[in-house]
């Protein structure tokens, strides 16, 4: 192969030097990113074409966390498949588990009890401002703001304690079950979630401070991956993603399942669908959470947790049904085809981030590498529900 | 001088200082094992935890213990995490490109054994140990950032009791 070899300069080393003994060469590269990539949250794989420091294509590879989950389903009662829920966005197992749990009982007309209704409520909104939070924390890690992870996760450790205090998991519940919740919340759940909402109203505010008006992540935002609203419909972008283009695309409102009709909260959106659009939805959101979780709490009733005379193995009829949730990255649902048989036949899990992941390529062309970075996080893709 | 009194050497007091013989062995094992860098490197669940263990509550940096993103300047690594067999490939190259003498944590269900995803699962790998060697085994599905400091306490103890003379021996022919 004719390589190109070192020649020494004739004279000066300057530009015009360099051009004239074609030193300075112009062609396009390949870069492969990941699957070890400290800012691939996970084992996102990219291969990058480049030109200089702009790219000129992408193209992401998945399926290094493949866990063959939907073949599990396939294996497992339903009940014992809700463990691996947990596993598929375990930022925000909780969702998962409503989720699973909701197109359960529609497909076997299963009614829950109202307590559990406003608890599953109360832990899904907890669970979307602690999944937040680990987006904001990697986020700014990314972007090169190491102050906001420590914050991010010293109030994520609060919501932590609160689930740990309910169902003793930090991390992968499996609290709420098919036909209610596992247990009561404790004596001191109320009092512990109060305090905590009333310091994390402060606590946001304290975030944007640090970040919103920040010369440097302005710099690093705005008007960077802009992600027009026909082309996010047509990925099939979900959650904050689509409401930042100027969207008000969010399933407890229209389609509202739960208990989610009874409360007052807003959709944020953002305006032109940059990295900081995105940004402020989520912020926006951690305040919505903690409205739709105070009115929860002050609107708890007594009663049962979980519906009594449940069968041990459930038999849904046979049929098939999809039902989907708003998950703290977008809209996630399960298609479950039944026989009648104790195992599911079949079982299609929709999740938000595979379509979120598509808008990086569009959003990221004729970009430079950092802001690929800044793009990435703020699609908040997470990648065992890519590759599920 | 809390730790001068723990080192196993003869001090002599000079005027204006002292001469201090030790063994080297100790001078370099505590080092190392207090100043344990590690691999950021999260596959699956068990990386939140491994996140949170590093950030503000349990905070690594107490014990020396720093994230690094590259292997080339780490010494331990955490599997982190579920590893399929398309990922197999790249742990084991990740770990070749650790320099000497580097350590791996199986930290999970998933990374000892497969955990949940032992049975009727075609895709993940059953124990990180089928690719590389493996110092500590935490068990968990995901184990609490606890359970990772007692790990690495353990490492340490083990790191304490190697010989200089033990490194010549090839870690790394799996
Ligand atoms: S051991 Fe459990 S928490 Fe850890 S990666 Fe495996 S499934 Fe996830």
């Amino acid at each position: 192969m004719d390589r190109p070899r070192f020649r020494p300069h004739a004279g000066k080393i300057t530009v015009d030097n360099m051009i004239e003994n074609k030193d300075l060469r112009e062609e396009e590269f390949l870069i492969n990113m990941g699957p070890q990539h400290p800012s691939t949250h996970g084992v996102l794989r990219l291969i990058l074409k480049m030109e200089g420091e702009f790219i000129r294509d992408l193209t992401p590879y998945v399926g290094y966390l493949h866990r063959s989950i939907e073949k599990i389903a396939e294996n497992r009662t339903y009940n014992q498949f809700m463990p691996f829920t947990d596993r598929i966005d375990y930022c925000a197992s909780m969702p998962s588990n409503l989720a699973w749990a909701t197109a359960v009982e529609k497909l076997a007309a299963i009614e829950v009890p109202e307590r559990a209704e406003y608890l599953r409520v109360i832990m899904v909104e907890l669970n979307r401002i602690a999944s937040h939070l680990i987006w904001l924390g990697t986020m700014s890690l990314d972007l090169g703001a190491v102050t906001p992870f420590l914050y991010a996760f010293r109030e994520r450790e609060w919501i932590l304690d609160l689930f740990e205090m309910t169902c003793g998991q930090r991390l992968t519940y499996h609290y709420i079950r098919i036909g209610g919740v596992a247990r009561d919340i404790p004596v001191e759940f109320e009092k512990s979630c109060r305090a905590f909402i009333k310091d994390f109203r402060r606590r946001v505010d304290d975030y944007e401070a640090i970040l919103t008006e920040n010369p440097i992540f302005l710099g690093r935002t705005k008007d960077i991956g802009i992600l027009p609203l026909d082309l996010a419909k047509d990925l099939g972008a979900s959650g904050p993603t689509i409401r930042g283009s100027n969207y008000g695309w969010d399933i407890r409102k229209v389609e509202p399942y739960s208990v989610y009709d009874r409360f007052d909260f807003q959709i944020p959106i953002g305006a032109n669908g940059d990295v900081w659009d995105r940004y402020m939805v989520r912020i926006e959101e951690f305040r919505q959470s903690c409205k739709i979780i105070e009115q929860a709490l002050d609107g708890l009733p007594e009663g049962d947790t979980v519906r009594s005379k449940l069968p041990t193995v459930l038999r849904p009829p046979a049929g098939e049904v999809f039902s989907r949730i708003e998950a703290p990255r977008g809209e996630m649902g399960y298609y479950i085809v039944s026989n009648g048989d104790k195992k599911p036949f079949r079982v299609k899990i929709r999740t938000a981030s595979y379509g979120n992941l598509q808008c990086l390529r569009p959003t990221s062309i004729g970009l430079k590498i950092a802001d690929l970075v800044a793009i990435f996080g703020s699609l908040d893709v997470i990648l065992p529900e890519v590759d599920r | 001088m809390g730790i001068i009194e723990k080192v196993p050497a003869y001090i002599e007091r000079l005027p204006g200082g002292g001469i201090v013989t030790t063994s080297m062995d100790w001078v370099l094992n505590q080092s190392r094992a207090s100043s344990l860098w590690y691999m950021l490197f999260g596959l699956a669940c068990c990386a939140i935890e491994m996140m949170a263990a590093g950030a503000s509550r349990y905070d690594f940096d107490r014990f020396g213990m720093i994230f690094r993103a590259s292997p080339r300047q780490a010494d331990l690594m955490f599997v982190a995490g579920t590893v399929t067999h398309k990922m197999s490939k790249r742990v084991k190259l990740l770990y070749e490109q650790m320099a000497e003498p580097s350590y791996v944590f199986a930290m999970g269900g998933c990374a000892c054994n497969g955990g949940p995803f032992y049975y009727d699962c075609y895709s993940v790998l059953k124990g990180i140990d089928q690719v590389i060697p493996v110092d500590i085994y935490i068990p968990g599905c995901p184990p609490r950032p606890e359970s990772l400091m007692e790990g690495c306490l353990k490492l340490q103890e083990k790191i304490k009791k190697e010989k200089m003379s033990d490194w010549a021996s090839d870690r790394k022919e799996v």
